[in-house]
């Protein structure tokens, strides 16, 4: 399958929504492919099932905080010096480029890599979503190592880091970032085809794609997009949970940019003004939702805040005092929700302190 | 003694209001100079009221002029476009989600330069003059008069911006330059878009701030006047000449807020029938309700504040086709009172429907006497299916809302609206906008840097927040009517002690001017 120009709004909109806030505002990561693939360049995207077992893949993002972002724009040709820094370290050429994220920017950046590179890009990524680290990924929980990290920028400045582990990794990559003005492209968790098929949540990128149709779709049949939603994700394999947490507008928000995040929180009120008021807390992504003293989901399952109306996906640098909004929850692939998974993305590990309860399992107050 | 003027696309009404009440109103055709259609009508209305020139102590026009101009693509400036950034966002040039027509119009003149900042205030690169200099050069050389230059993190500090625009002055003293920071927020795609947008507008808004200006003198008004912005407050008009784009959304904003004055309504769904569009939009505590997203003009993508508004393809001067069962979307416009048949034309308008109907008393009537009776009956059931689905779609419940009916094409509605608790028709709704711009607020705005750590968020936002009000008073608003209606905080991380940009605007009504 093609990533084509007439696919890109739907693509950047499902990628909005599977970035939960996070993940970098995906249409500016649309445009970056636009204006690649307007140059004429072609990107070919491949099920993880063709690839070789021995093929070299190499994941592709940009790293840093999505409020930079949206001004300092991610660089495809820092991140092609990336790959090529990868392929000198391990002394092999890569056969495809691969997303360590769904959700976000970091869904096209691979695009923009693959299609500067000639290289296929895999229909698969390392999180399902958006999340904020470069440790929480399955290819980490299921064994592939981050290091070595390759981190660039557009002064073609370049560090690598090789770290005892994932999380010391992200530890001394996130500085490095920061000093490189908030944003760096990198190359890690360099693998093999056989773990990129065994250790990635598969089909990711076409999600995404099919996400953005189900809502433009819903729009121009006159549907209720939040209802084809929950239509579309209880038909996939395997049935996803998908419904609607609160309908409200925002009433506060506090941000700030530390330690190279867009860390804040969230209060939502109902519109008549009524109810008790429900809080989503951030840290680039909406981590965690709930009203009062009872938490209605938490990550790893995805909090998206979409536009009452539209069901437009709002990022969190998006987010403006009196918007009218729906949040809704969605739940994750098992391969996500498993124990050594929830080690490294559950509630616990984003300050919330509670274990970790499936969405689904979770009734919505009236 | 204040007027108010609203020079729309097709007709220029003007108001003269006194306190709250409405001493004359009056609605003529927008001329293609623009001055002759306000000299006309302020002339009218100042004769209709019997009040002399002397006795105006303020004129306030809204305009739709130059989203007009955008939109349909016209009158629009080659624009010279010099971003400060290198080596960083070449992976995302300007234009690059403009659609095809409008590049055609504003050209590809794009020039990338070292610069910008870093999020902590560094630079990303150090401004190389010689480098905007020669970029000056060029343009000029092409022949361009309008300069658009935005620089990466400008919203924090525009001194590259500032810089660079005195060096394209030295070397084109006669060109226009627009910043990015005297415009929009974070966010360089938008920003930027808006301010190659204002370029554009630059060569029209000159003509037409000046049409206003001599229409004023040529009516012996010296009293100060004043243009609506998006968020419905009022801008002087040299600082509307400069940056043009700030006007884009306040033709629904004054509607809206003039339907809410005249109706005395502050909650319900208002429907602006123009001559060729209505705008459906929904009023919350006599406010517009905003946009939550991103909000495309003529195609392009802003991060303006603007009213959530649906447009559709129906006004006083749609053509009706296939027996009524097709209407618009496109207008005889300005035209209506030559081609529509009522006026001895040609061309079957949604007007002439409804005078065939006997909704309105326009025109000669005798001259639709020969349209099909199943024509006018089918086309006043698309025209009303029409509104009646706009309404749904702006409505955020299935609960029935009251619908306020505003515009020169209220007269195509003649039966109660599904949806609608009740259809409400203020008197002088024709001239909803002209009120709106002449009841049109003052803001105070605060832009300044707190350190969180110092003051504690809440005790800044509380100071901010009392000083644009302070300045909204200051400005003219009245005291007791003020209240904030934007708060943005734009964290400046790795400066000491949490310091955060914050950005506050209050509004209040004008002092002499009773609240809704």
């Amino acid at each position: 399958m093609d990533l084509t120009l007439d696919k890109l709004h739907d693509f950047a909109r499902g990628a909005a929504f599977l970035g939960t806030g996070g993940g970098g505002d995906p249409y500016v990561g649309r445009l970056i492919l636009q204006q690649q693939l307007r140059s004429g360049a072609k990107v070919k995207l491949i099920d993880p099932s063709e690839l070789d077992d021995d093929a070299l893949v190499v994941p592709v993002a940009n790293m840093g905080a999505p409020t930079v972002l949206i001004e300092r724009f991610p660089n495809g040709p820092a991140a092609v010096a990336a790959v090529r820094k990868m392929e000198e370290l391990l002394g092999r050429k890569a056969a495809a480029i691969m997303p360590i994220e769904a959700g976000g920017v970091n869904a096209t950046l691979p695009a923009v890599v693959g299609a500067l590179m000639d290289l296929p890009v895999v229909d698969a990524d390392g999180m399902g979503r958006a999340f904020p680290e470069l440790q929480m990924t399955t290819f980490s929980v299921y064994g592939v190592p981050g290091s070595p990290v390759v981190i660039k920028d557009e002064h073609d400045n370049e560090v690598v880091v090789k770290a005892i582990d994932d999380e010391t990794a992200e530890w001394l990559a996130r500085v490095v970032c920061i000093r490189m003005g908030g944003k760096a492209e990198i190359t890690l968790y360099p693998m093999n085809g056989h773990d990129a098929k065994t250790k990635s949540v598969p089909r990711t990128i076409s999600l995404a794609m099919e996400i953005g149709r189900v809502i433009s779709d819903a729009r121009s049949e006159q549907r209720d997009p939040f209802e084809a939603l929950a239509d579309f994700f209880a038909a996939t394999e395997p049935a996803r949970c998908c419904k609607i947490l609160f309908d409200g507008k925002v009433v506060d928000l506090l941000r700030e940019t530390t330690r190279g995040f867009a860390i804040g929180r969230l209060i939502l009120q109902r519109i008549d003004g009524g109810g008790e008021p429900m809080e989503i807390a951030f840290q680039n992504e909406f981590l965690s939702a709930q009203i009062g003293e009872t938490v209605l989901a938490t990550a790893p399952d995805l909090i998206c805040i979409l536009d009452r109306e539209t069901a437009e996906p709002i990022t969190t640098e998006g987010l403006r005092y009196g918007q009218r909004v729906k949040v809704v929850g969605v739940s994750v692939p098992p391969v996500m929700r498993t124990p050594e998974a929830l080690a490294v993305w559950g509630p616990r590990k984003f300050g919330v302190d509670r274990d970790y309860v499936p969405i689904e399992e979770i009734d919505v107050p009236a | 003694m204040r007027i108010g003027v609203d020079v729309g696309g097709t007709n220029t009404d003007a108001v003269i209001m006194s306190g709250n009440d409405v001493l004359a109103a009056i609605k003529s055709p927008t001329t293609e100079d623009v001055g002759g259609g306000i000299v006309a009508a302020v002339r009218d209305v100042m004769a209709q009221a019997k009040v002399e020139a002397a006795a105006i102590e303020s004129v306030m026009i809204g305009t739709t002029q130059f989203t007009n101009a955008f939109v349909e693509r016209r009158r629009l400036m080659e624009v010279g476009i010099i971003r400060l950034a290198l080596p960083a966002t070449t992976s995302l040039q300007p234009l690059v989600d403009w659609p095809e027509d409008l590049v055609e119009r504003v050209g590809t003149n794009v020039h990338m330069a070292h610069g910008g900042y870093e999020f902590d205030g560094r630079e990303i690169a150090a401004m190389r003059e010689e480098e905007i200099a020669e970029a000056a050069r060029a343009l000029g050389k092409a022949g361009i008069g309008s300069i658009a230059i935005g620089s990466v993190f400008a919203p924090m500090n525009r001194s590259m911006e500032t810089r660079a625009a005195e060096i394209v002055a030295a070397e084109l003293p006669d060109a226009y330059v627009t910043l990015s920071s005297n415009i929009g927020r974070i966010g360089m795609v938008e920003r930027e878009n808006a301010a190659i947008m204002n370029a554009s507008l630059m060569d029209l808004s000159h003509r037409v701030v000046g049409a206003f200006r001599s229409a004023l003198k040529e009516l012996g008004i010296k009293a100060p006047f004043y243009i609506s912005q998006n968020d419905g407050t009022l801008m002087t008009a040299d600082y509307v000449e400069k940056y043009p784009v700030l006007t884009f959304a306040s033709g629904p904003t004054n509607s809206m807020r003039g339907a809410a004055f005249l109706s005395n309504i502050s909650d319900a769904i208002v429907v602006d029938i123009g001559g060729t569009t209505t705008d459906v939009g929904v009023l919350a505590q006599g406010f517009p309700r905003e946009s939550a997203v991103a909000v495309d003009v003529g195609g392009v993508k802003t991060n303006f504040r603007m009213p959530d508004i649906l447009a559709i393809g129906l006004g006083g001067g749609s053509l009706v086709r296939d027996e009524g069962a097709r209407i618009g979307p496109d207008s005889v416009g300005y035209e209506l009172t030559e081609r529509s048949l009522i006026f001895g034309g040609d061309t079957l308008t949604t007007t002439d429907i409804a005078v065939a109907a006997g909704a309105a008393d326009i025109g000669d009537k005798s001259k639709v006497a020969s349209v099909d009776e199943g024509t006018v009956s089918t086309g006043m059931d698309t025209i009303h299916a029409m509104l009646e689905e706009a309404i749904d779609r702006v409505k955020t419940s299935a609960a029935a809302m009251p619908v306020i009916l505003v515009g020169g094409g209220g007269v195509l509605v003649d039966r109660p609206l599904s949806g609608a608790s009740e259809v409400v028709t203020p008197d002088n709704a024709g001239v909803a906008n002209a009120i709106g711009a002449a009841i049109a607020q003052v803001g105070g705005e605060v832009d300044r840097v707190f350190s969180y750590d110092e003051a504690g968020r809440d005790a800044a936002l509380d100071t901010a927040k009392r000083e644009a009000e302070e300045r909204a008073v200051s400005a003219g608003a009245k005291p007791g009517t003020v209240s904030v209606i934007d708060v943005e905080e734009v964290p400046l991380a790795y400066l000491p002690g949490g310091a955060v940009r914050v950005r506050v605007k209050a509004v209040g009504d004008l002092a002499g001017v009773a609240s809704i």
